[in-house]
């Protein structure tokens, strides 16, 4: 595999082998356009988000059980119904050892029966009981600041790009990625009505970090392979840049792969072995993430790029130029082989 | 060559230089070996205010600092020792306390709202009446009435549903506040209703309806006469007579600033003398009512003192909500957590698990893609392990870090971006391989790419680590200063290790000779028409003329495959054409 996956680069690298990512663009775009439709509708259908207590406000509970004990959802209900009659508490198991109840925001004197009603009932030790309340505002307040640093974010990033790489085309390509896989992994989300929690939304903003990173890398291959030194009369524009991408699709592949391994082993034990928390949020946030943000380098931002730089005058007639060229190379050469055939016949 | 070696002594000196540091400052100072915990991974109690002012205007740097260092009075007042206080962002103020915290210390720092005074006008007591009627109540029922009968006369207001009266009254403590309907709004108020936990949103320069702490006495107060602020400093101390011998008797002893001595003075002018109850001052701490004594003397130095019944401990817990209450920001609590010991320990080896999975599968893949050369990002991450440990132990020294576990996902996280610096060098300097480059010139042309690269790539992730970090707040902060710190870990590494140790690699026989173990086997590359066993022999040499046949090679090279190539895809888009 190994030596197949190195050959498969050589290939790549001289263009022996060409992936046509930037010609097939419009097959690309519709089937980004159909998933950020999908990611739009969606939640919508499904009824919106479905958002963590942090948003909600209220107060939780969890309790640590050891291995083996009977986990028993019905007496925490029961533990907590003791206290507050009225209250409807909403009692998960979470990974393998713990038990989670959700109710309404408690006052403190409240929230100390629960407990000591939970580690009764459960014959543990108050100890082994965690307490969490969360204001109403909790979930606005970082929603809003998340918001803030997304937006900060984004001028920023498109600024020091648009240096970096000396045109602020390629910084909106990236972007439009950017935004293509913010949109789409909250999607995922909103469909399969994974709780968003603020551990989630951590998640969600290191996406901004990996999309451009991403991207970044690619997009040095490109300007190095568009630069006017290095534009000859055989290739158009968007053929360079294709080259770029697939020079770059081996790193590109092993870098995903590298960086969805250990979030992946977060995921896993998150899940798993905890249960719901800020491992397993932020992990997942990322992993869906990382998986859009590779595809949406590839097949969104460089093509995007080639788009928007087609239309330029000097690139559309050293285009046609390059074209002409080739169609001349051609004729030229099957005369030339026409030309060995006689003079063989000679 | 001689560069590479001075880069690696440089990493060796800091790597040294940083652990020598960390440990002088655990023999001389209180710096510890491994990095400080964050309560979610050592249990404890962590509690999120949100400051904001009373007026509704934003709460500046400086008070929140204020609001800072008056919480951490009052936790040390509880006798907690490293409790974590800090601000986040522009209105947050997080209280970190190891262990779990008690009710009392619980409730002094989220009792931390605004202090105010404001004249009494009428009381009552709190408790149902209808349910616990006597004699007593009946009394205090008759008083209330005819402090509103008296009301009604006074304002004339009409009995209609609003609560102010129709023409401003001149003094708070006019009885012209007490309106028909905040009368009857007064007559059904009990002290354990819903309401009376909405106190605290009433207006300044409104009356409040109100119950002291203990929920037995209820009042109409008059508004905002003096807030807390002008209090300088409250201290319990037992009376002393005229003479200086003292009574036994325990007292509140305030001490006011000029402008709070002043207009003191003029109340306490008004109020002396004046009908019960209308000679009382309340003192209202988050919309409740901490005391509120008779005025018993015209008080014009601004050192009123407090008695009545007091013990060291009452006494003591007045003067400290008095002189910690005298900040004119309210909070609230956003989030409070309870984090138990044990699941704290186990979320810390739970994170700890799944880096360590996340580190052996990623090794194992680059060896798998990168053979031998895999080790030396084996290497290259043990480095920025080894850095980044010390770096956090070191900050958590000197800056109070600490470690929380979305912390510990920030890090494993970086674990993925750290190896994918090597992969964009790697697969440059097979690029420069394929492209006909020795291998020890291919070291250096796939850095020099390779390197721009890695800077740019990487300032864009920092970039964001640092926005996360100083916009964010809650745990995303932790995971933002990780994310940052790993970052620049990555470029130190990257440059001061992996690179020299490529370069002093490349002159290895194993390497130079490209070993098909290697990971950077010509042959297997495709640095092709060299004819097997040669492929060293155009571009070894370091001279000019070297590294021009090296380019040529390469365009020649190129040129061929690429033309081959063009004649397929020429074809192709002729027929679309």
């Amino acid at each position: 595999m190994a030596r197949s996956f190195a050959e498969f680069g050589n290939a790549l690298y001289t263009g022996e082998k060409s992936i046509d990512f930037i010609g097939k663009r419009r097959t690309w775009y519709l089937i980004s356009i159909v998933l950020i439709i999908v990611s739009i509708a969606g939640p919508l259908l499904r009824g919106g988000f479905t958002f963590g207590i942090e948003f909600t406000g209220g107060s939780q509970f969890q309790v640590h059980l050891s291995e083996g004990q009977d986990r028993d959802p019905a007496v925490a209900e029961r533990a907590v119904l003791e206290v507050l009659p009225a209250s409807a508490p909403r009692v998960t198991q979470l990974g393998q050892s713990d038990i989670r109840v959700q109710t309404e925001a408690l006052s403190d004197a409240e929230n100390r029966e629960v407990t000591a009603a939970l580690a009764a009932q459960y014959e543990l030790d108050e100890s082994e009981v965690t307490y969490s309340y969360i204001g109403p505002a909790w979930g606005q307040d970082v929603t809003r600041q998340a918001v803030i640093a997304l937006i900060v974010f984004i001028l920023f990033a498109a600024l020091v790009m648009a240096i970096y790489f000396r045109t602020w085309k390629m910084s909106l390509a990236a972007i439009i990625a950017l935004l293509h896989d913010l949109v789409i992994t909250a999607g995922v989300y909103g469909i399969s009505g994974f709780e968003i929690t603020p551990a989630a939304m951590i998640g969600f903003l290191t996406i901004l970090g990996y999309s451009l990173y991403d991207t970044v890398v690619v997009f040095d291959k490109i300007r190095e392979n568009t630069a006017p030194g290095e534009l000859n009369d055989r290739r158009t524009f968007a053929e360079s840049v294709n080259l770029g991408v697939n020079q770059t699709l081996v790193r590109s592949i092993n870098t995903s792969v590298v960086a969805l391994l250990p979030v992946g082993s977060i995921l896993f034990i998150g899940a798993f072995i905890l249960g719901a928390g800020t491992l397993r949020d932020i992990s997942l946030a990322l992993f869906i993430g990382i998986l859009v943000g590779a595809y949406s380098t590839i097949f969104i931002a460089a093509p995007t790029y080639a788009h928007l730089r087609e239309g330029e005058a000097a690139i559309t007639k050293r285009d046609a130029k390059v074209r002409r060229l080739r169609e001349q190379r051609e004729t030229g050469g099957a005369g030339a082989e026409s030309e060995e055939a006689s003079t063989v016949a000679e | 060559m001689r560069r590479a070696r001075r880069s690696l002594v440089f990493l060796l000196v800091l790597i040294v230089g940083l652990a020598g540091l960390i440990t002088y400052g655990v023999f001389r100072s209180d710096a510890t070996w491994t990095p400080k915990l964050a309560l979610d991974l050592q249990g404890g109690t962590q509690i999120l205010l949100a400051a904001e002012q009373t007026d509704g205007e934003s709460v500046s740097g400086d008070q929140l600092q204020q609001a800072v260092s008056i919480i951490r009075q009052r936790v040390d007042a509880a006798g907690v020792s490293e409790a974590e206080i800090t601000t986040q962002g522009n209105q947050h103020i997080s209280v970190s306390i190891p262990g779990k915290a008690d009710e009392a210390t619980l409730q002094r720092i989220e009792a931390s709202a605004k202090l105010d005074f404001r004249p009494v006008l009428s009381t009552g007591i709190g408790i149902d009446l209808t349910e616990a009627a006597g004699e007593e109540d009946a009394a205090a029922e008759e008083t209330a009435t005819g402090d509103a009968e008296a009301a009604i006369d006074a304002g004339d207001a009409p009995a209609d549903e609003n609560l102010d009266p129709e023409t401003i009254p001149e003094s708070a403590g006019d009885l012209a506040w007490i309106t028909p309907a905040l009368q009857e709004k007064f007559d059904a108020f009990t002290c354990t209703s819903e309401e009376a936990l909405d106190t605290r949103e009433t207006a300044a320069d409104r009356p409040l309806i109100t119950c002291d702490e203990t929920g037995t006495q209820k009042y109409i107060l008059g508004p905002v006469e003096l807030s807390g602020d002008v209090i300088s400093d409250a201290t319990a101390q037992m009376a002393t007579t005229s003479t200086g011998a003292t009574t036994g008797e325990w007292v509140v002893q305030i001490v006011m600033n000029k402008q709070g001595t002043e207009t003191f003075g003029k109340i306490s002018q008004r109020l002396f003398g004046a009908e019960s109850p209308q000679d009382q001052f309340a003192f209202v701490l988050d919309g409740n009512v901490l005391s509120a004594p008779q005025m018993q003397a015209q008080i014009l130095d601004g050192r009123p003192s407090i008695s009545g019944g007091f013990t060291q401990d009452s006494a003591q817990a007045l003067a400290d909500q008095l002189k910690f209450g005298a900040l004119p920001i309210d909070f609230t609590v956003q989030s409070q957590e309870d984090v138990s010991a044990t699941l704290g320990t186990n979320q810390l080896s739970a994170g700890l698990l799944a880096g360590l999975i996340g580190l052996l599968l990623v090794v194992v893949y680059s060896l798998f893609q990168y053979r031998a050369l895999g080790s030396l990002t084996i290497a290259s991450l043990a480095i920025a392990a080894v850095l980044t440990y010390l770096l956090l132990t070191f900050f958590s020294w000197r800056q109070g870090y600490r470690l929380s576990l979305a912390g510990v996902a920030g890090i494993i996280v970086a674990i993925g971006f750290t190896a994918d610096s090597f992969i964009v060098y790697f697969e440059r300097i097979r690029d420069a391989l394929r492209d006909g480059f020795g291998i020890e010139s291919a070291v250096e042309h796939g850095w020099k790419r390779a390197f721009r690269t890695v800077l740019a790539s990487d300032g864009v992730n920092f970039l964001a680590a640092a926005i996360l970090f100083i916009l964010a707040v809650g745990n995303v902060k932790g995971f933002a200063f990780t994310l940052g710190l790993t970052t620049l870990v990555d470029v130190v590494v990257v440059a001061l290790f992996t690179h020299p140790m490529m370069t002093l690699l490349a002159r290895t026989r194993f390497y130079r000779s490209g070993h098909r173990f290697s990971g950077l086997d010509p042959q297997r590359l495709g640095a092709v028409y060299r004819g097997r066993m040669e492929f060293r022999a155009p571009v070894v040499g370091k001279t000019a003329s070297g590294k021009r046949n090296a380019r040529s090679q390469k365009e020649a090279e190129r040129r061929q495959t690429i033309a081959e190539r063009k004649a397929a895809a020429g074809a192709s888009t002729g027929k679309e054409s």
